[in-house]
């Protein structure tokens, strides 16, 4: 049995004045307008100097009941707003969203669906990672990586919307399959794609991977053990960043990934440098299967037969994917009518957030910016 | 069962589809889909282990559409959970959550979702519990149960016994009402602490 207070996430606040004058303690407020902290997420330090105590997350200020909104919406209807829960890797939402409801629909998109979804969202994983590595270095204060990843990331949303008509939340996929054929000149444009970005990320690396500044504020902060990201339910890098081989592409695979050659990167420290290496390399390895991805694309329909109203059979099925910040998950139950009964989200930044407190205590405050940066969170599906 | 406590407006395109079964009832339709995949049961080792302790406790044990799951009785089911990540190797909580039926006589179902690392399995765990009923907390478990059985209460007002740090998550402190049950309705806020501490007659 673990100990309740190991992973305790709360602070006992008392009067912070009187704290302060007879201990040196200080509680502070970073947020929730703090550009550091990714959106509007208010964390309460406690401090002792400089030296991190213990912290307290604040969140709920983006809530928008996104659960609610799917009881009271069809199957279809609920489909674009999933976009809007992580925003920046909208095509992985809208993935396990399809998929979650062809389980329950018991159908299956066609093969040519399934390799546009999976070119579609690996380039959403770079574009993710792309977005994270950009403000990670940003926070810790490497100004160029930013407006180098952005310039490349371009290049991906203009293929999104050449696809689909939209850059960020693109609700390029349908259930059953895609709306769209692809446009002539996709596997072109993918394929420039990359063989573009290659030296790109050589180029990012070289800006941060030997830095001395990079190591000094990322090398040993924020360390998390793999018995720690267990029990919290950390996925994602941050897991892989601790040493545990664990990618649900491999381990379960979906969509088309048991097609393709590709390795799990992992690191051993699983600190804050070791997750920005993992991160790196999920790249090279995502312009791996998109590489064969798009040289193997099959001719065919790109939707499944689907019955214009859906209703599912009562019944319930839960389906989780990885999402480029970890295991997203929907547990979907129906009552046989049109409406889904309940729509439940497993959000990745929701449950690996939890581990901030762990991660930053007995740290610096400047670390605790370094570890929002790594943890790679969105609020829009912390808060849903 | 829960057609009621849906939104009133039907989607658009709801009725022309139920007509063709309408019309030609005397044919096969209805039943070919009925004829879809049925919770079949679960036959494992595990299962058979949590039966011989448990005997009747495990109320259920099925796979539907490839997916298992427990249907367990409130009273030992958070016993099973820590035999589960103990001797079950279930030592990843995925997520908690609940299911409000109110026209059950135990009105919530409580769902956690376990996966276990080492033999890459996915089980599923239910239970109902009555509203108004607490239960015992997963955090001594799973650290992670913290924050999701604090949506949980925030989300159905189901309270954890023993839970380190019981209060809302998403929403405010102050509050009043649980926006997933299905007595909630889709544009129900609380207007006196939108009138109070937004400062306007409504957030609509």
């Amino acid at each position: 049995m673990t100990d309740p207070t190991t992973y305790l996430s709360h602070l006992e606040l008392g009067e912070p004045d009187k704290t302060f004058l007879d201990s040196n303690e200080l509680i502070i407020n970073m947020g929730p307008q703090h550009p550091a902290t990714h959106g509007v997420l208010r964390v309460i330090l406690k401090l002792d100097g400089e030296k991190v105590l213990g912290t307290e997350c604040v969140i709920g200020y983006l809530h928008r009941g996104v659960e609610k909104i799917a009881e009271h919406r069809t199957y279809t209807m609920f489909n674009p707003y999933v976009d809007r829960m992580d925003y920046v890797a909208a095509v992985s939402n809208g993935l396990g969203y399809c998929e979650a409801v062809e389980k329950l629909l018991n159908i299956e998109a066609p093969p040519r669906a399934k390799y546009i979804r999976v070119i579609l969202t690996e380039l959403n994983r770079l574009a993710s990672h792309q977005l994270w590595l950009g403000t990670h270095a940003l926070d810790i204060g490497a100004m160029t990586p930013l407006f180098y990843t952005f310039r490349d990331r371009e290049e991906i949303l203009k293929i999104f919307e050449k696809y689909c008509g939209a850059r960020l939340t693109t609700h390029s996929f349908r259930i059953g399959g895609c709306q769209y054929e692809t446009y002539d000149g996709f596997e072109r444009d993918v394929k420039k794609f990359i063989d573009f970005v290659p030296p790109k990320i050589d180029e990012y690396e070289e800006l941060l991977t030997t830095n001395r500044i990079w190591l000094e504020r990322t090398k040993n902060v924020g360390k998390i053990s793999v018995a720690d990201c267990k029990a919290l339910g950390v996925t994602g890098p941050v897991l892989r960043a601790s040493g545990v081989k664990w990618d649900l592409r491999k381990a379960q695979p979906y969509a088309a990934y048991s097609d393709f050659d590709f390795e799990i990167p992992t690191g051993q420290n699983g600190d804050t440098y070791d997750r920005y290496m993992v991160r790196m390399e999920e790249m090279r390895q995502s312009l791996r299967i998109l590489r064969q991805a798009v040289e193997r694309i099959p001719e065919g329909p790109i939707m499944a037969k689907v019955p214009k109203v859906m209703k599912p059979p009562v019944g319930e099925v839960y389906h989780s994917i990885e999402a480029p910040k970890g295991e997203l998950g929907y547990f979907i139950v129906s009552d046989g009518s049109t409406q889904p009964y309940r729509v439940r989200v497993r959000p990745p930044s929701f449950v690996n957030l939890q581990a901030l407190d762990i991660m930053v205590r007995g740290a610096l405050v400047a670390d605790v910016i370094a570890v929002i940066g790594t943890l790679d969170i969105v609020l829009g599906e912390v808060d849903r | 069962m829960p057609e009621e406590t849906k939104s009133p407006a039907p989607p658009p395109g709801g009725e022309p589809a139920q007509k063709p079964p309408a019309a030609a009832a005397e044919k096969p339709v209805p039943p070919a889909k009925l004829a879809g995949p049925v919770p079949t049961p679960w036959e494992s080792p595990l299962v058979t282990k949590l039966k011989r302790q448990y005997g009747s406790g495990v109320r259920e044990a099925n796979t539907y559409l490839g997916q298992d799951y427990l249907v367990l009785d409130p009273s030992i089911t958070n016993e099973i959970l820590q035999v589960l990540r103990d001797e079950d190797e279930f030592d990843y909580c995925v997520d908690i959550t609940a299911v409000h039926y109110p026209k059950q006589e135990k009105q919530l179902e409580l769902v956690w979702i376990l996966y276990s690392f080492a033999r890459n399995q996915r089980l599923r765990v239910k239970t109902t519990i009555a509203d108004g009923e607490s239960f015992p907390s997963s955090v001594p478990i799973w650290a992670t149960a913290n924050w999701l059985e604090r949506e949980v209460f925030d989300m159905f007002g189901i309270k954890f016994d023993d839970h380190p740090d019981m209060k809302r998550i998403l929403l405010p402190d102050g509050w009043k009402g649980h926006p997933l049950r299905k007595d909630y309705g889709i544009i129900q806020q609380d207007q006196e602490w939108v009138k109070i501490n937004l400062g306007i007659e409504s957030g609509q």
